[in-house]
């Protein structure tokens, strides 16, 4: 299953959750902003996303700046 | 000295903003917050990196966060990340930049004011980074910004109020408080911005560039409160043609033009 993160096509081998896709990646889904499809994916619920086929992310987080 | 910053419902005692860019090591920031009294720093967002931690995990709790929409070139893509940032729950303060000249990063006032105008709808505390433009800042005020931040020279620069000119009407001329943001390079430069009245002012570079940036906050503390105590206790005014003397002028040990005191 194909899916876009950040630009970048991504291959998953099955089917799974945002949040686990994003533990998988080793990030912390606790300080991550998330768009799916060009919708936010609102904090807490990343475990109820179940990824499909084209979805589109966007992952962002806070860093540095002024 | 009893002086609060009212903004966005919150009432802040310290007036200086800070960032949290350029530090040569984040582990530097909760000391930076803790010497700066500062109470409200910037954060920016960007997509996440393989390794990068983020910022947050840096910033001590009690500090209100005040993300910015760097990155965005139209007020549709500042209204993308304002919402992204707010529903990370860390409010609903928004340092509104849009900016799409790379070469001097000046903020395009016509997008700014739109971004001001869709965010204050959708009920965020609006803070638009802004060209000291007076026309600007009233389109911001007309939108609901709850403070304008004009700059004073280009960001990062440390040049200093260049624009100090058009910052004193803007502080002349509009009721919002004005912040200003970008340029300040040196404690004197934020302490004189206060003196004309500024309601506060947002300094990165000038703090995380210095060589010890502890105790730069420090220095920036102080000089914003200096600054800011000078424009309350109202600045004496300025002659020019000739000295006027603190000390009387009669009364000399050796008499002049044959001047003597009867006891």
């Amino acid at each position: 299953m194909d899916i876009s993160i950040n630009g970048s096509t991504a291959s998953l081998e099955k089917e799974c959750t945002l949040e686990a896709l994003l533990l998988s990646r080793k990030l912390n889904p606790a300080v991550l902003l998330v768009e799916r499809n060009g919708e936010i994916v609102p904090a807490g619920t990343f475990a109820e996303v179940l990824l499909c086929e084209g979805d589109s992310l966007e992952i962002l987080h806070f860093v540095g700046g002024g | 000295m009893d002086d609060v910053f009212e903004l966005g419902g919150i009432a802040l005692t310290s007036r200086l903003f800070i960032g949290t860019g350029k530090y040569s090591a984040d582990a530097l920031i909760p000391d930076v917050c803790a010497a700066s009294g500062a109470q409200v720093i910037t954060v920016a967002m960007r997509r996440v990196e393989k390794g990068s931690e983020g910022i947050v995990g840096h910033i001590p709790e009690h500090m209100r966060l005040l993300p910015n929409t760097s990155g965005a070139r139209t007020a549709q893509e500042a209204v993308r990340l304002a919402r992204l940032a707010r529903a990370a729950g860390c409010g609903n303060w928004i340092k509104i930049e849009v900016i799409s000249d790379s070469r001097y990063l000046l903020p395009d006032g016509y997008e700014t004011a739109k971004a001001v105008e869709l965010l204050v709808k959708e009920d965020f505390v609006a803070l638009p980074y802004i060209n000291p433009d007076l026309y600007v800042a009233r389109d911001c005020a007309q939108a609901g910004a709850a403070a304008i931040m004009p700059l004073g020279a280009p960001i990062g620069t440390n040049r200093g109020l260049r624009t100090k000119e058009m910052i004193g009407i803007l502080i002349e001329e509009m009721t919002l408080p004005v912040i200003v943001d970008a340029g300040i390079g040196r404690p004197s430069q934020a302490c004189e911005a206060m003196e004309m009245g500024a309601a506060a002012c947002l300094v990165n570079t000038a703090i995380a560039s210095a060589d010890t940036p502890v105790h730069m906050a420090e220095a920036f503390r102080d000089a914003v409160r200096a600054g800011r105590m000078a424009f309350l206790a109202g600045l004496g005014a300025e002659r020019s043609g000739g000295a006027r003397a603190s000390s009387p002028l009669t009364g000399f040990l050796h008499a002049l033009g044959g001047e003597h005191a009867d006891l």
